[in-house]
């Protein structure tokens, strides 16, 4: 049994010691919007906060995620980073299919929590792992400078 | 139909199953269809309104939403006409059924080719319009007044004179009874509150918080998820299974076996995923296990020299031309299989059951899914529901439904409802790719430099004999291998386009920017080519043979100003520029790159002038061309699909990788304003890309592009380069 808190909630969950966090929270916890991309930390379609650091939940064991906070984009839209990003999100239309956008504004929530007026190079080099096929990246960059400004 | 009658959304089809229930379906007119007149057959009404009589209003989208904000746009040509808001309406999925939701430009339910804004442009406003004109005409009744009298808006009925009011939802049940106005009369242009105006999109605030639903989301009660084996070459057979370690890790519940492929079902995907890593599968390669891109190529190039070609144009005499011309160039391009590489890897829910067969997936093509479903589960095809849902990126990926016939071959095999989930490494090896292609140019110039004459020879396989049932003929022209090249916008004096068709044994599938993705890098290379063989600008180069073709004139005189064409640039830095009019829109794109000595490209900007006809959601097109440019880009740098011992090479993100941010340079995007009917987008940002990007590499390094993906060895500085 593993104990793990996500979005403010504990829960007890039946799981291998190697089922990646993705998959405890998609299959056991039925958080969906949270996706499978690629499994090997490439497109950061998965991306969750882990104690508010961006991490792949693809390749990170359930099991080790211990007593560390997890945040979801279910949940994120309740920090004022989260929620400014997702604002930014919509106001620009940055979305296009869609799938990736959870990584994405998961990650861009994380940087802008850490800096809060990222420059063009300081947005390249955190969202860079995060792979848009839709290629929504020119607005990507303008949400975060807009979400940043305010 | 009496009574009232509970039923299911996507089961509603017919306007007269749905009178005095929850919900009330309007038929739209039949559309124009010159081979069904029958306007007064249930197979001739459409079915895109629906109203409850609480009011609330849901929108039937015949296409699918993948990204291209297409449920904006059809529900912005109902609600136009309806005269509601988008604010005031829901849109939902069309159920499988081509007598209601069928693409007009393919007589087919299934959404590709930049047709859906084309094809519904004046069917969707024509059920729009009915709909209000049966709404207002219950309304009249009810009150005892003459339609005439009675206005519209926001989803409400005014009797002006009185002052009365009624909400559509009042007068819904009624209106469903009244006949379908034949030629509902259409607003004009001018008059247009929706289209035209930036509409948010109403797709995307569910795809901001995690609530969207693809297929990949469903759960369905009592859902088992299975991870798959497939053979790793295709045409492969299972030839024997050892299960014992599979059937050993926690949480695997079956195995089931079809011929070319295995599946592990376990409580969640992991379970299934390490039950497909235990597996012991021994397979029977078949046919294909000693193919490779080097004897793929060899083939292609044996066709090209051997083969019979299929005329697509000839104006002139090429020949004489060709013989008489002041200078001749010859050229050879060679593109390669491309995967799609979705972001939502392949996945299909199927739930098989004595009486019939649910499917929930993101579909291009729901009917064809639908139809092989019937044929695999032996059910009649009214007895398989198929439920579609927002895809995570198609492409033309899901246009083929290969992957949900291995999914009800699978799930026909229990009794519960089977999810199924491919790896991304499966996703990307067991796509199925568009063509590789061999083009053979040859061009004569005059004294004046201008192309005297033009020839172009495509070799390929056809894309087609996958779409038509009974494959497509030998002989007959497959006019996808051509577009782009036989319709280029420029007036040459002899032309020449012919095809000539080698299948090769990979399975083929359309990609965006399907034909003219391939015939536009072609062509606009080679026109390069032409203008520095003639010691001209590329774009006066191509202005001179724009002669009638106003709109092609005045999207390449756009982009070259927006670009500051003639703006100096440093050394092994270089703009090139594509032109095209497909899909019934006029695109020109400059790229601007520099390289370095490594001969790695850097982009630095690209510029992009449109004119798409009339405009329905300025802020959409502008996303399409955006992200389109980029998609065409991250192909021509990064992406082909090769072979080795049969297998293909590529796998994931890691070695089949894609455009990131960091590499993604400022885009501006014009539109040309136009009036004419409006234009595809999907597509046309993908097909501008490649060859404007050869063409800024020849500018900076002198270095033409005739293969792709671009080799950045020949870009790297030497010596005396």
């Amino acid at each position: 049994v593993i104990s793990i808190n996500i979005n403010g909630h504990d829960y007890a969950v039946h799981a291998p010691d190697d089922m990646p966090l993705l998959w405890v929270l998609r299959d056991l916890l039925n958080f969906k919007g949270t996706k499978f991309g690629c499994g090997i930390a490439q497109c950061g379609a998965c991306t969750v906060h882990v104690d508010g650091r961006p991490v792949r939940s693809c390749m990170l064991p359930a099991a080790n995620v211990g007593a560390r906070k997890v945040t979801t984009i279910e949940a994120i839209g309740q920090t004022e980073s989260g929620r400014r990003i997702q604002q930014a999100w919509l106001d620009l239309e940055v979305v296009q299919c869609g799938y990736c956008q959870s990584g994405q504004i998961m990650s861009a929530a994380a940087l802008i929590e850490r800096n809060p007026a990222p420059d063009d190079t300081e947005i390249d080099a955190a969202m860079a792992g995060n792979i848009c096929r839709c290629a929504t990246y020119a607005r990507i960059r303008a949400a975060i400078k807009s979400a940043s400004r305010r | 139909m009496t009574g009232p009658r509970l039923i299911s959304p996507l089961a509603i089809s017919r306007r007269e199953l749905i009178v005095g229930g929850l919900m009330v379906a309007f038929a739209g007119r039949a559309r124009a269809r010159p081979e069904r007149v029958d306007a007064t057959g249930p197979s001739a009404l459409g079915g895109f309104v629906r109203i409850s009589p609480q009011g609330r209003i849901s929108l039937v989208m015949p296409s699918v939403e993948m990204g291209q904000g297409i449920y904006t746009a059809e529900a912005a040509f109902l609600s136009e006409e309806l005269d509601v808001r988008l604010d005031q309406i829901e849109a939902i999925a069309a159920p499988p059924d081509a007598s209601l939701y069928a693409q007009p430009l393919f007589r087919a339910q299934l959404t590709g080719g930049s047709t859906s804004i084309r094809g519904f442009w004046t069917p969707l406003r024509e059920a729009g319009a009915a709909a209000r004109s049966m709404l207002v005409a219950a309304a009249a009744r009810t009150w005892g007044v003459h339609p005439d009298e009675c206005a519209t808006k926001d989803g409400t009925i005014l009797h002006s004179s009185t002052g009365r009011v009624l909400g559509y939802g009042d007068v819904a049940e009624l209106a469903a009874t009244l006949p379908i106005p034949e030629q509902p009369k259409l607003k004009p242009p001018g008059d247009f509150k929706i289209i035209g105006t930036p509409q948010r999109r109403i797709d995307t605030p569910a795809k901001v918080n995690g609530s969207a639903v693809y297929g990949i989301d469903v759960v369905v009660e009592g859902m088992k998820t299975a991870a798959v084996a497939i053979s790793p070459v295709d045409g492969g057979k299972v030839k024997s299974v050892d299960e014992t370690d599979a059937r050993k890790v926690a949480g695997v519940i079956d195995i089931l076996h079809i011929d070319d492929a295995v599946a592990v079902v376990g409580e969640h995907y992991w379970a299934a995923r390490a039950g497909v890593e235990a597996l012991n599968v021994d397979w029977d390669l078949g046919p294909n296990a000693k193919l490779t891109t080097a004897s793929l190529r060899a083939e292609v190039a044996k066709a090209a020299d051997e083969g019979t070609p299929l005329k697509a144009l000839e104006r002139g005499d090429v020949e004489d031309r060709l013989k008489t011309a002041a200078k001749r160039l010859t050229a050879e391009y060679e593109l390669p299989f491309l995967a799609h590489a979705t972001m939502e890897p392949i996945n299909t829910t199927v739930h098989v059951r004595p009486d019939g067969c649910d499917i929930w997936v993101g579909t291009q093509t729901p009917v064809v899914a639908q139809k092989h479903a019937a044929r695999i589960t032996g059910l009649p095809v009214d007895k398989v529901s198929l439920h579609n849902h927002l895809i995570g990126g198609g492409f033309g990926r899901r246009l083929q439904a290969d992957t949900i016939e291995q999914a009800v071959r699978f799930a026909k095999q229990v009794s519960y409802p089977l999810k199924i989930i491919w790896a991304r490494e499966q996703d990307i090896r067991h796509d199925r790719f568009r063509p590789c292609y061999l083009d053979r140019l040859a061009a004569g110039l005059d004294e004046q430099g201008r192309p005297s004459a033009w020839i172009h020879r495509t070799t390929s396989g056809t894309v087609r004999r996958y779409f038509d049932e009974g494959g497509w003929p030998e002989g007959k022209l497959d006019k996808d291998a051509v577009d782009g090249a036989w319709d280029s916008p420029y007036a040459f004096p002899t032309i020449r386009v012919d095809w000539i068709r080698h299948d090769p044994p990979v399975k083929l599938n359309w990609w965006r920017g399907v034909g003219p993705t391939h015939n536009v890098f072609v062509v606009e290379s080679f026109l390069d080519e032409l203008a520095h063989a003639a010691g001209q600008d590329p774009i006066a180069y191509r202005r001179a043979l724009l002669d009638g073709n106003p709109r092609a004139m005045a999207v390449l005189n756009k982009v070259a100003d927006a670009a500051g064409w003639n703006r100096p640039l440093k050394p092994r830095s270089g703009r090139g520029v594509s032109l095209h009019q497909n899909f019934g829109t006029y695109a020109a794109v400059v790229v601007e790159i520099a390289v370095a000595p490594s001969g790695e490209i850097s982009l630095e900007k690209i510029v992009a002038a449109v004119d798409c006809g009339i405009q329905i959601n300025p802020d959409t097109i502008r996303a399409q061309i955006e992200g389109g440019v980029l998609f065409g880009l991250s192909a021509a740098l990064f992406n082909g699909i090769t072979f080795s011992d049969g297998r293909v090479e590529q796998g994931n993100f890691n070695d089949y990788r894609q455009l990131r941010i960091n590499e993604t340079p400022p885009i501006e995007v014009h539109l040309v304003e136009s009036n004419e009917n409006p234009g595809g987008l999907g597509e046309v940002g993908t097909v501008s890309a490649a060859p404007a990007l050869g063409n800024a590499i020849f500018a900076a390094t002198g270095v033409r592009i005739r293969r792709l993906p671009i080799d950045r060895g020949l870009l790297s500085k030497r010596d005396n380069a």
